[in-house]
């Protein structure tokens, strides 16, 4: 029994769900910070949910929803012929819809701190909507995706109950470094717990310190 | 010519605009905060309306009252921007850059620039989008007395040199006077006149012009200096201005605001006033209980007085009678 297996499948989940939230968040996130419809509350709050929701619950949910006899599970059965729940691909399905808010509200307050000016100024200066975003809206915005990117990565390190509900327990599949200590705690196997929880923590210390040194280098320009 | 037409109604305020500008030179368009001068400018450039043309596509050069860089761009990087999505490149970025005397800042990022500086970079920025028609909204109504006076010659320049016709917004008339050709008046949304500069500012029937806006333009020919002051040719008779102006053969831009106009019937034998032209009562309206505005035919020129009603009751003034206007301060385009 080795502490990297579990340590190394919990960052391959976060690399792949922090890429994915990047890649739908963004999207999201923008459209958030420019709509003026009645609506955004709505779609606020449904993105935040999973910030206040109990694991367990998003995870029962996600369970019945991803199973082989729910909306999205039963459709991935038929496209792929194997189940959702209790596999990688479930895992980063459903990390994604719990580290959603870690990534949105971020990018979101970057966004929304852009001077309407910059985008108003690109778009006379003959950039097409997409061209302003891409030239001028991301690169002003840079502290909002580091934030992003650092607090979906690491949040989806340290989950737990959703992984447990959606992925169980199987080495080399669903077994992250959260379950794994859960597990060794559970068979009073101390020293194996304390190895990962202590690379954990230091690991986190880390990352978080690195986000906050980025952003300062950022915003000293 | 550029036709203008522009509709928008809002809550509690309805643009209506229909007129046409000329597509060469600068046209300034004059009128109270809130008479809708921003509005059209963001109509013409795409920027206030759902559907019609999007913005990018309607190559036009926007100069806001704040210039607004793009702060993770090099001074290059900001004006190289515009450039390189311009569909034809028709003006020469060395000559822009020589222009509005931004060579020397090219490689700085827009925090460590002064307020004119950057605008001067906003300026270039527009211009070298190879623009059909330039907007510009209050450029220097960010900017205070000293640095306002440091960016005006740049802006002399832009009409002297630039081929691009320009729409010129500000509520300082002065500014109009001295930039602009042509002139529109907005009202509430609407057109109240609209004309060559000259013409339209010694109107004395539009209301926005009638009180410390107004004033008229004209131009003279400097022909001689003498004790610190340069003699204006002014046809029948001269004006003196205080300061050196080249003597040339062109003739210069001289504004002279109604509130430094006064009027005598027989010449003034002792007074302080050097400028003293003989001219005639064209048209004396009445604006509000107490002032009147005067407009006197001197040489071949108009000249606005504004004076009180109780004056004009004293000296019996009418259209045809035979006056001195005393002229009072006079300011000059360099």
């Amino acid at each position: 029994m080795n502490i990297f297996g579990p340590m190394w499948l919990s960052v391959q989940l976060a690399l792949v769900t922090t890429l994915v939230l990047v890649l739908i968040g963004t999207p999201i996130a923008w459209w958030l910070s420019q709509t003026k419809l009645k609506l955004k509350p709505a779609v606020q709050a449904i993105v935040a949910m999973p910030i206040v929701l109990p694991p367990t619950v998003l995870g029962f949910y996600l369970l019945i929803l991803l199973g082989p006899d729910g909306a999205i599970g039963g459709w991935w059965v038929q496209l792929t012929g194997s189940a959702l729940t209790f596999s990688f691909t479930g895992l980063v399905v459903a990390s994604c819809v719990y580290s959603l808010p870690f990534a949105v509200q971020p990018m979101q307050n970057a966004f929304e701190s852009l001077p309407k000016q910059h985008l108003e100024r690109a778009w006379t200066l003959g950039a097409s909507r997409l061209d302003a975003f891409f030239s001028v809206a991301v690169p002003l915005s840079v502290r909002g995706f580091v934030s992003g990117i650092v607090l979906s990565f690491a949040h989806t390190l340290g989950e737990f109950g959703v992984v447990l509900m959606v992925g169980g327990n199987i080495p080399g599949e669903t077994r992250v470094v959260s379950i794994a200590i859960y597990d060794h705690v559970e068979s009073l196997n101390y020293a194996a717990a304390h190895q990962m929880s202590l690379l954990l923590i230091g690991f986190a210390f880390v990352v978080l310190a690195a986000m906050f040194v980025i952003n300062r280098r950022w915003s000293e320009g | 010519m550029i036709h203008l037409r522009h509709k928008l109604s809002r809550k509690d305020f309805v643009l209506d605009i229909d007129v046409q500008v000329p597509d060469i030179g600068i046209t300034g368009v004059f009128g109270e905060s809130g008479s809708g001068k921003t509005t059209l400018l963001r109509c013409i450039a795409g920027l206030d309306q759902e559907g019609g043309l999007p913005v990018h596509k309607r190559n036009i050069g926007y100069v806001f009252q704040k210039p607004g860089l793009f702060p993770h761009l090099t001074v290059r990087g900001n004006i190289e921007y515009g450039a390189r999505r311009a569909a034809t490149s028709r003006v020469d970025s060395a000559s822009v850059i020589d222009m509005l005397g931004i060579g020397g800042l090219l490689d700085r990022k827009p925090d460590s620039l002064s307020g004119g500086e950057a605008q001067r970079v906003a300026i270039a920025a527009a211009l070298l989008r190879s623009p059909d028609l330039v907007l510009m909204d209050e450029p220097l109504a960010s900017l205070d007395g000293k640095r306002k006076d440091e960016l005006l010659p740049y802006f002399d320049r832009l009409h002297d040199e630039l081929s691009v016709p320009v729409i010129y917004v500000s509520h300082d008339i002065e500014e109009i006077s001295r930039l602009c050709d042509h002139l529109v008046l907005l009202d509430d949304g609407k057109v109240v006149a609209s004309g060559g500069l000259l013409d339209v500012v010694s109107r004395v029937d539009v209301p926005v012009l009638s009180g410390r806006n107004a004033g008229v333009v004209l131009w003279a020919t400097p022909v001689d200096h003498e004790d610190g002051l340069t003699k204006f040719d002014f046809g029948d008779g001269d004006i003196w201005v205080a300061g050196k102006f080249e003597a040339s053969k062109s003739p210069l831009r001289l504004r002279i605001a109604a509130n430094d106009v006064s009027i005598t019937r027989d010449r003034p034998a002792s007074t302080t006033i050097l400028n003293i032209l003989r001219a005639t009562v064209e048209e004396v309206r009445s604006v509000d209980t107490a002032i009147a505005l005067v407009r006197l035919g001197a040489g071949n020129q108009d000249l606005l007085a504004r004076v009180t009603n109780r004056s004009v009751r004293r000296l019996g003034l009418k259209p045809g009678d035979r006056v001195f206007a005393q002229v009072k301060s006079v300011t000059v385009r360099h």
